[in-house]
């Protein structure tokens, strides 16, 4: 132990600078998260209110949920592109089999709420299946699945609605997307407790560490003796019934489940994982990162309405601001390995 | 036959060394037009840094270096291409992708005025070229498509028709057939008749004495001889380039050592008939409890290829496996791992994770045996710290990042990790390459200690060294078969280079 100490010391005594710049990765995303913050505030009197932080969580939470999921993905340096389609077929399946208004004319199948909801999860799950056997057994590259499931998902989406519009999703489901308790949504608090649950899955378990240890070297992970397949393969189902539940209480949110209502949510997700710092190369990063994306995302959107910009611009400042982000992404890997040389 | 002729290339007083290491000292070649030359001696004697030197790969030397009698100093390889020099590396370098073709043309396709590429006249022009080589192929097919060894002979033709008056082959014959290798020696003394010369290395020195008019022998950064081909021998080359007595530094293994009566322990691993595509031919042999098994080949003999079986990294095309006597089919690495299986492969880049703690990369392979659901690093850090010690790991530091320990170290934390629940047998690459003499030691006394606990363990290396150094029984693989054994025998590097 005392050696351990000693290197420690050694390690501190060689300077600030290079912990610095292998901390990149952790360090510029909560930078940009404090200098939006601090311009927002700077800019705009209604921006930094307690009303407008709740504001800004629910207006996170579903693109959170999702995120979630795919952060996993990203970890093994796979891509999902089939999330916001996977979200929208689940939350019109949950609706789908949920008994709608006489004037919503959809021939759909009224079941309990509890067997919607298992149906539902089900039917996601399923579709994460197919993408973890495209990409593991057949070996198709997760970029080319994932988009052929994209398609697929919103194909079913629009078979079961048929251009209609469903409202009714069963009770559960109303109130944790679009309930409170005590001045909180519930969809915070799912959002919440889905990014714990995420974080301390890999952090604290086992399948977590391999999930690292697959992004960080495949290879390595394959010579160790694991299971690559199999990992990879969980971590699409995993997205997809992420994908699957945010679909579910978003519907519930929005309050109504039609198609295309998610398509933002694919770009949303994905630039919330990587703004975070998650390495698109694998093996760095994980839930913190994702929720300083989140909030980076959330006060990015947020903030933009506050000021008077024209809001056609907004689009374009947004692609600027990932754009930087993604640099940084590639940036910090670059900084990390000459650091570890 | 060279006797009053002008060197067409000549170098005096090569001297090359990389960081402190001298890995050429004072060479003196010279290389005559409408010669073959072969090179040979053992891994690190210095062959390849000269042909890198003549190749415009390297750029720092001292010593004279002379083109048809003019000093010259090249500052890249492309200043070398345009004085005529061209050279084969020993790894492929293909666009798989591309066509034959394209591949044959690749930098300087014909093109009209307009700068399109001319296809039907460079498919006709490939299609004559490699005819000229015995080739018979569609120039429109995909490279990647060929077989390896094709691909080898259209890379080499490449070289060989780009014009250069001086040809370098790096072990050009290792991924090809017999009647291959016939077809580019035939090649070979056509373009001498032309006019070119070619310098030939190779380990297979059967190869260099029927090709080539003049051998160079290198030892250690120094030619210890130059001779007509047909006034030498196999043994007399073998024993040029090993040395006797004088400039030894480690244990040579030039003289007997004597193997074990074999051991009549259990059978571990017993493999019958394995074969892969062009890479194995119906191998053989058996592996047993606290025995160390050697199999000694060149670069390509197959080896790389039967260790990654063994592992369930590949899928032979034919025969079996067995282990404890129960047949195996490995689905995976990981259908390996459960049966009693590790593999440390010659690569560390392909073991290790050089972005996590040393304690990560121990603890790895051995997870699911020490949580079930939730990690313990404290009983992982306990585990790693054990290992550390035992191995004499430095610095010993489980929190360290990988990258940050040297070749020597990391080495020895690929075999940490299957050592804290060892397996029944234990596969090893090159175990010992690029290590300084200490942690080379070490790693023979980790080999024998587990040796004695009981593990079959199989040491593969392309270093006669390493095998004699650590085996009881060896095999020798060439070109993907099993040649000879060799054991309750005296075995030495003479002994084994001459098998193989």
């Amino acid at each position: 132990m005392s050696s351990e100490t000693a290197f420690a010391e050694a390690h501190r005594a060689r300077g600030l600078a290079p912990f610095l710049r292998s901390q990149m990765r952790n360090i510029a995303p909560f930078l940009t998260l404090i200098f939006l913050s601090a311009f927002f505030a700077f800019a705009s009197p209604s921006f930094a209110t307690l009303d407008n932080l709740g504001n800004i969580l629910t207006q996170v939470s579903v693109t959170g949920i999702i995120a979630v999921g795919l952060t996993f993905v990203i970890l093994c340096a796979e891509i999902d592109l089939s999330i916001a389609s996977i979200a929208n077929v689940t939350g019109i399946a949950v609706a789908y089999f949920t008994l709608q208004e006489s004037y919503v004319n959809i021939a759909n199948i009224p079941l309990p709420g509890a067997v919607a909801i298992i149906l539902s999860i089900l039917l996601c799950a399923l579709l994460g299946l197919v993408n973890a056997l495209g990409l593991t057994v057949i070996g198709i590259p997760s970029f080319i699945m994932t988009l052929a499931m994209m398609q697929i998902a919103a194909g079913i989406s629009a078979l079961l609605v048929r251009g209609q519009i469903a409202y009714k999703v069963p009770s559960l489901i109303t109130t944790l997307g679009s309930g409170s308790i005590g001045g909180i949504p519930w969809i915070v608090i799912v959002a919440a407790i889905m990014l714990l649950g995420g974080h301390l899955v890999l952090t604290y378990t086992r399948f977590g560490r391999y999930v690292y240890m697959v992004g960080g070297n495949r290879e390595a992970a394959e010579y160790s003796g694991l299971n690559v397949k199999l990992i990879l393969g969980a971590v699409m189902v995993i997205s997809a019934v992420c994908s699957g539940i945010g679909g579910m209480l978003g519907v519930a949110h929005f309050g109504s489940a039609q198609q295309n209502e998610f398509d933002t949510y694919l770009l949303d997700s994905i630039a919330a994982v990587v703004v975070g710092g998650t390495s698109l190369f694998g093996g760095r990063g994980g839930i913190g990162n994702t929720i300083v994306g989140l909030f980076v995302l959330g006060v990015l959107n947020n903030g933009l309405d506050h000021v008077n910009i024209d809001s056609f611009l907004k689009i374009l400042i947004r692609g600027l601001i990932l754009l930087a982000a993604l640099v940084i992404n590639v940036y910090a890997q670059r900084l990390r390995e000459k650091a570890a040389e | 036959m060279t006797v009053g002729q002008q060197p067409i290339l000549e170098l005096q007083g090569i001297t090359k060394s990389f960081g402190g290491v001298e890995a050429l000292r004072g060479v003196d070649f010279a290389l005559y037009p409408g010669e073959i030359h072969g090179l040979v001696g053992e891994n690190g004697a210095g062959k390849s840094t000269l042909m890198k030197i003549i190749a415009g790969v390297h750029t720092e030397f001292s010593g004279r270096f002379l083109v048809d009698g003019q000093e010259m100093h090249f500052r890249s390889a492309r200043d070398a291409h345009a004085a005529g020099i061209a050279m084969v590396h020993q790894e492929l370098s293909v666009a798989p992708d591309l066509t034959v073709a394209e591949n044959v043309f690749l930098g300087n396709q014909p093109t009209n005025a307009l700068g399109l590429v001319q296809w039907r006249r460079m498919a006709r022009e490939a299609g004559e070229q490699l005819a000229r080589f015995g080739i018979d192929v569609d120039p429109m097919a995909r490279l990647g498509d060929l077989p390896i060894g094709l691909q080898q002979l259209i890379e080499i033709a490449r070289v060989l028709f780009s014009g250069a008056r001086i040809v370098i082959l790096d072990e050009p014959t290792s991924a090809l057939s017999p009647p291959e290798v016939e077809r580019l020696f035939a090649t070979l003394r056509r373009l001498r008749e032309e006019g070119t010369a070619i310098v030939f290395i190779s380990h297979f020195i059967e190869d260099i004495l029927r090709v080539s008019d003049t051998v160079t022998v290198f030892r250690n950064g120094r030619k210890v001889a130059e001779t007509a081909s047909a006034a030498t021998s196999k043994g007399a080359l073998i024993e040029a380039m090993i040395g006797r007595g004088g400039e030894v530094l480690e244990h040579s293994y030039t003289d007997d050592l004597m193997l074990p009566q074999p051991s009549d322990s259990q059978v571990v691993l017993k493999v019958d008939q394995l074969s892969l595509s062009r890479s194995l031919q119906e191998v053989s042999f058996e592996a047993r409890a606290g025995e160390v098994l050697g199999i000694y080949g060149f670069m390509g003999c197959g080896q790389q290829e039967l260790s990654r079986i063994l592992f369930g990294k590949l899928k032979p095309d034919g025969g079996t496996l067995a282990v404890d006597g129960t047949r195996k089919t490995f689905a995976s690495t990981a259908a390996a791992r459960r049966a009693g299986v590790a593999l440390v492969p010659e690569s560390r880049r392909d073991m290790l994770f050089h972005q996590e703690p040393v304690y990560k990369n121990i603890s790895i392979s051995i997870l699911d045996r020490i949580s079930a659901l939730l990690l313990k690093p404290a009983q992982e850090r306990d585990i790693a710290k054990r290992q550390v010690d035992q191995l004499q790991i430095r610095p010993p530091v489980v929190g360290l990042d990988l990258g940050m320990l040297s070749g020597g170290n990391q080495q020895k934390v690929a075999l940490a990790k299957w050592l804290t629940y060892p397996p029944k047998l234990l596969v090893l690459c090159e175990p010992t390459r690029g290590m300084d003499v200490g942690a080379k030691n070490d790693v023979i006394n980790i080999v024998r200690d587990l040796r004695a606990r009981g593990l079959a363990i199989i040491v593969l290396s392309t270093e006669p060294e390493t095998v004699l150094s650590l085996a009881d029984r060896i095999l020798v693989l060439k070109r993907g078969a099993l040649v000879r054994e060799f054991k309750n025998e005296p075995v030495s590097k003479d002994r084994l280079l001459e098998a193989a």
